[in-house]
Order: structure tokens, then C-alpha cells, then sequence
């Protein structure tokens, strides 16, 4: 159970398990039952409303882009039809300029745009994280070096790295993400950094390491743990803003590029048409700005679970 | 203070070169500026040997770096390999697209500052009213949207909103396009009415973006100093609201504030360069995309270079300013 910060209980032995249920074995004189942290963030979550309804779209469009090829199964690749069809029973959102079906399009383009995002927030979540904790508890040197890495890799906009880079190596959607992983690692890395600093003046940390544990066992089984609101927040604002730079990317021209598809570059296909069929610019926008916005609402509701100020939930 | 400036300009010249030395590796290991010529049809591998020498590009890699900063560090910025046009100086290139840009970036950061931090103060001021949630929504939303759409709508109706006007017998105000090469012509007036035409589509898109960042902050930094314990204090001597809000809370709640506008610096470069290239500007967004293309790799090194030393003055000016505005802060 990684967000249970119970490890203090048990200092004396680092490669020991780790008891996760301390009190759950009930007697009769126990008047509450005492739960775990996790079941308490859970039953925090799912009283956010805002939250479990942004939950709820961010699954249905989910749902769209991954299931979607299951009941609509005409190809992105088929230019039989003519182009700029009206909508019909054919091709409910009509055709583009090439005589694809835009459906098959937007649901091709949400699930790799989507796929864009997870994979760039959870890459440099975990690059951000490893060198964020690393610079924070080794300090000195490592710590330099890391944020002066960090300060470089600043100076530069994450945008134009990543189009001269999309332009050298290919356009195909795991480059496009790997790529912009590489450069939004840096956020992550400076927040988790400070956190760390912190963390690690703690006495359980002092006394896991008079115990004998090593930097590793420190930082994933001490360190990660007690910080995991935070990043778990961290991560789903990451998706957000890999949504929008895979959109910006994909709209200059180098981002994801043909065969392969995705809604930055449907907007970028199809946003002459706005004013003619305004439906070819409208779906993808809307796509995208929902998934920007259930992401940051889920973002807010974890925060609010994570935060162990809150009273909503009594325990 | 002084000193501490002229510390962090120091500071910044091994960070500017080691970029240097990744970027000019990236760029030239990103493709070879020839690629179309061999690709076309009738050239001979005689004439691609001659324009490589000449170029210099059948040097290794480190000599070419080297003969490269030495050139750029005298102000010879080198020039665009664009091929079957005018030989074009890089420094003057970059140089005119940075003007164009740095208007538009310039105007919309003070816009979305004005803008963002007046409306985060209102909103703290007058928590959960009407226009709170109002604010809270808009910013939400923009934060959201991508800015290429925000764009393309503010174009779209632009376009429409001068078709009005000429229909109701005026000029066409709104532009759509990039700013005239030369500046504007005519008297005052015109020209008023042709800066404001043309610039204020893309600064609004630009400012709509990061409005929403800075009214969040605001709002939460406001209500931190509303709730903290010199306020109340404040409140108690019997001091009017009015200079309790604004001597007291909202000094104190812009410091934070000034931290992102560092922050903000190369986001708004992003955003700028995704809104020129909708609005079809030929600024450091379109001078990007185009050296991209051709594998241009010195005008590519121009516009980094010029590019990181800008984010890195932002950075520079932020701590200065949270200096200024927090006397507890000393630059040493």
C-alpha cells in the first residue's frame, strides 16, 4: 500500500514487510473501525462531484478513441468517397478534403492523442520524480548538477526542441510522445526536488537511515510514498498540457504526421473549412478541450483527497 | 542589487554555452540542409562536394562548432543555407522576426498581467460571488483551451466582424494577416487604427491563454494575505477596507505572482508561435518553422541562441523584481 506512511512504526527492519492494516484487527471494545489511508482518499474522490463527473467524460472519451474502432470500423486509410461530404448515414461527420470519414478520423485522433498524453505524463513523471528525489536527498553535488541540468533544459521552448527533433526523426505518435517526454520532465522534477528537501529533515527518514537503509529503499519506499498526492496531482495536470502540446506540435506541421493521425492534426487539416463545415473544426476542439478539462477537475479532486486537512469524510 | 545582477548574467554565460554545444549537436545531427539538392534530379555529386566545402559541412562536427562560436561571438551570426534563394545574414533575419514578435509577446504579457491580477483580486475580495465563479469558470476553460483554437475562433470571427463593418459603409479594421513590411503608412490616426487592427487579434489570443494562469494565482495569493493574521490586525486598528485591501493584502500578495511570470516567459514564446502561424506573421514562428523544414542549421542557431538569452533575462528580471517587492528578500 504505498500511500500509507506507516514505515515509522517499523524502522528497525528497511526489508521487512511493512505492516499496512496496524489496528484493523478490530476487538469488541472498538467503537470505530479504523481504515486506511487509501480508502479514505477514495471515499474523498468520489465525493467530489466536479471530479467524478470529469472522471466519468475522461472515460467516455476514453471509451470513444480505445472502443471506438469496435462499432465503427471504416478505415482512416479509405479515400474512395469524394471529398467534403455533408454528413449522411454514410459518414455521420461527413468527409474531409481527401474523402476520409471524419469519423474514423477524430476516433483514431483521440486515441492517439490520448495515448500521446498518458505516455509523455507518465514518463516524465517518473524521470521527474527520479531525478527530483535524487537531487533533494543526495544534495551537494548531484544536486547542482541536476538543477543546472534542470536551468537548461529550461531555456530553451519545449515547442521548438521538440519540432526540430519530430522533423529529424520521424513523426509516428510514440516518437512525438518519447520526444515531448523528454522535455516536461523538468516541472515535475523541481516540485518533487523541494518536496524531498523537506522530507527528508523528517525523523522516520533519519531513523530508516540509522537503520541502514539504502538511498533506493529511502526514496521508493520512504520518500515516493509520503509524496504521492502530490505527484499523483502532478501527473494528471501533466496530461492536460501534453493534450495541448501535442495539439500546438501537431498544428505547425511537426508533430504527428500522416499515416498516423491525431486531433492537433485534424484541426490543422481541417480549420479552412470553419466558417464552410463548421463541424470538421468543432469536434476535435471539443474533444480536446473536454479531456484538458476533466483532467485539471480530476487534478482538483485528487488534491482535495490527498489533502489531509480535509474533513469532508470523517474517519 | 547591482552586484547581484552582474553575478547572475555571469552565471548564465556557461549555462548559454553548454546549450549552445547540445543545440548546435541537435540541430546539425537533425538532418542535412543538401538532402533536397542530391534528392533532385541532374545534379551532379561534383556539385554537392563543392557546396558542402564551401558551406563548410564536410568538416567534423566539433570543428564546425568551433568555427561557429567564434563567428557568432564576433557577431557573425553566419547565413541561411536556404537553397535557390538570396544567400540571407542570419543575425538580420532573426533579428527582424524578433521585433515582430517581441511586440505581440510584450503587448499580450502586460494585457494578461493587468487583466489576470485585477480579476484574481476581485475575486478573492469577493469570494464565492456570482463573479467569482464567473472568473474561476473563464479561467478554467482557458486553461483548456489550446491555443491554436482560441486563434482560429478570435480570426474566424474577426473576419466576420469586418465583413459587418464594411457592410455598415466602414473600413476594414481587423487584420488577418502579417504586419506590413516598413510599418505603418498615413497619418497618426491611420496608423492607430492600423497598429490596433493588426495587432489586436493575436495579442488577445495570446493574453486569453495566460490571463487564466495569472488571475488562479492571484486569486489564491489574495486570499492567503486576506486570511493571514496582519489583516486581521490591520482590520482591528480600524483601518478603512479600502487600504486594508490594497496597502495590505495586495502588496503582499503579488510576490508570489512575480514568480510566474519567469515561468510564463517560455510559454508565451510557445504560444506566440503557434498564434503567428494562424495569423500568417512572419515572426520568430514562421522564421522557425521554414529554417525546421530546410535543415537550416545556422539560422536554426540563431534563433536559439537569441531565443534562450531572452527566457534567461525573463528569469533574470522576475528575481529582480521579487527583490523589489519583498524587502525580506535580499540579492546578495
Amino acid at each position: 500500500m504505498p500511500s500509507d506512511p506507516s514505515p515509522v512504526l517499523n524502522p528497525a527492519t528497511p526489508g521487512g514487510p511493512v505492516p499496512t492494516t496496524v489496528g484493523a484487527t478490530g476487538s469488541e471494545f472498538d467503537t470505530t473501525k479504523a481504515r486506511k489511508q487509501s480508502t479514505l482518499i477514495v471515499k474523498r474522490f468520489l465525493r467530489h462531484r466536479l471530479a467524478m463527473a470529469s472522471l466519468v467524460v475522461f472515460l467516455l472519451i476514453a471509451a470513444f478513441g480505445f472502443l471506438g474502432p469496435l462499432f465503427w470500423t471504416v478505415s482512416i486509410e479509405d479515400t474512395s468517397s469524394r471529398g467534403y461530404l455533408p454528413p449522411s448515414a454514410e459518414h455521420p461527420l461527413g468527409t474531409i478534403q481527401t474523402g476520409k470519414d471524419m469519423l474514423a478520423q477524430l476516433i483514431v485522433g483521440t486515441r492517439l492523442s490520448l495515448a500521446i498524453s498518458l505516455v509523455v505524463a507518465l514518463g516524465s513523471t517518473i524521470v521527474g520524480v527520479i531525478m527530483g528525489t535524487l537531487a533533494g536527498y543526495l544534495r551537494g553535488v548531484v544536486d547542482s548538477a541536476i538543477s543546472r541540468f534542470v536551468d537548461l533544459m529550461l531555456i530553451i521552448p519545449q515547442i521548438a526542441v521538440a519540432a526540430i527533433l519530430v522533423r529529424a526523426l520521424s513523426g509516428s505518435w510514440y516518437v512525438v510522445a518519447l520526444i515531448l517526454a523528454a522535455f516536461a520532465w523538468m516541472q515535475t522534477a523541481r516540485i518533487t526536488r523541494g518536496e524531498t528537501l523537506s522530507l527528508s529533515q523528517r525523523e522516520y527518514i533519519e531513523a530508516a537511515r540509522a537503520a541502514g537503509a539504502k538511498t533506493r529503499w529511502i526514496i521508493f519506499r520512504h520518500l515516493v510514498p509520503n509524496m504521492v498526492g502530490t505527484i499523483t496531482v502532478n501527473t494528471t495536470l501533466a496530461v492536460a498540457t501534453a493534450v495541448l502540446s501535442e495539439a500546438a506540435l501537431s498544428f505547425i506541421g511537426l508533430g504527428v504526421q500522416s499515416p498516423d493521425t491525431s486531433l492537433g492534426l485534424i484541426i490543422n487539416e481541417n480549420y479552412s473549412q470553419i466558417t464552410n463545415r463548421p463541424w470538421l473544426f468543432w469536434g476535435p476542439f471539443v474533444i480536446i478541450v473536454l479531456i484538458s478539462l476533466a483532467v485539471n477537475f480530476i487534478g482538483d479532486g485528487l488534491r482535495d483527497a490527498f489533502d489531509p486537512r480535509q474533513t469532508k469524510v470523517r474517519s | 542589487m547591482i552586484r547581484y545582477i552582474i553575478r547572475r548574467v555571469l552565471i548564465s554565460i556557461p549555462i548559454l554555452l553548454i546549450g549552445s554545444v547540445l543545440a548546435f549537436f541537435m540541430v546539425a545531427g537533425a538532418g542535412n540542409p543538401l538532402a533536397e539538392l542530391k534528392a533532385k534530379p541532374g545534379t551532379t555529386p561534383q556539385q554537392i562536394a563543392d557546396l558542402e566545402a564551401s558551406l563548410g559541412l564536410d568538416q567534423p562536427i566539433i570543428v564546425r562548432y568551433w568555427r561557429w562560436l567564434l563567428d557568432f561571438l564576433q557577431g557573425d551570426w553566419g547565413q541561411s543555407i536556404a537553397l535557390g534563394q538570396a544567400k540571407v545574414e542570419v543575425f538580420d533575419s532573426v533579428m527582424r522576426a524578433l521585433w515582430i514578435t517581441a511586440r505581440l509577446v510584450v503587448g499580450a504579457e502586460v494585457l494578461a498581467i493587468v487583466l489576470g491580477v485585477t480579476v484574481g483580486v476581485i475575486a478573492a475580495v469577493k469570494q464565492y460571488s456570482i463573479f467569482d465563479y464567473l472568473a474561476t469558470s473563464a479561467a478554467f476553460l482557458m486553461f483548456s483551451m489550446p491555443i491554436v483554437c482560441v486563434a482560429i475562433i478570435l480570426k474566424t470571427y474577426g473576419i466576420q466582424f469586418n465583413n459587418v463593418l464594411q457592410d455598415l459603409g466602414f473600413d476594414r479594421w481587423l487584420s488577418t494577416v502579417s504586419p506590413a513590411e516598413g510599418g505603418f503608412q498615413g497619418s497618426f490616426g491611420e496608423v492607430v487604427f492600423q497598429y490596433t487592427g493588426t495587432y489586436l487579434l493575436p495579442t488577445l489570443s495570446l493574453t486569453l491563454i495566460s490571463f487564466a494562469a495569472y488571475s488562479r494565482f492571484q486569486r489564491a495569493s489574495m486570499l492567503e494575505t486576506l486570511n493571514s493574521d496582519y489583516v486581521r490586525t490591520a482590520r482591528a486598528k480600524g483601518i478603512s477596507q479600502r487600504r486594508v485591501i490594497f496597502r495590505h493584502a495586495f502588496r503582499n500578495a503579488l510576490i508570489p505572482v512575480s514568480t510566474l511570470f519567469s515561468l510564463n516567459a517560455a510559454v508565451l514564446f510557445s504560444g506566440a508561435i503557434i498564434t503567428e502561424a494562424v495569423f500568417g506573421w512572419r515572426g520568430m514562428g514562421a522564421l522557425l518553422v521554414s529554417s525546421i523544414r530546410t535543415f537550416d542549421p545556422y539560422m536554426l542557431m540563431g534563433w536559439l541562441m537569441v531565443t534562450a538569452a531572452l527566457v534567461i533575462t525573463f528569469n533574470l528580471v522576475a528575481d529582480v523584481m521579487y527583490g523589489i517587492l519583498d524587502p525580506r528578500i535580499r540579492l546578495a
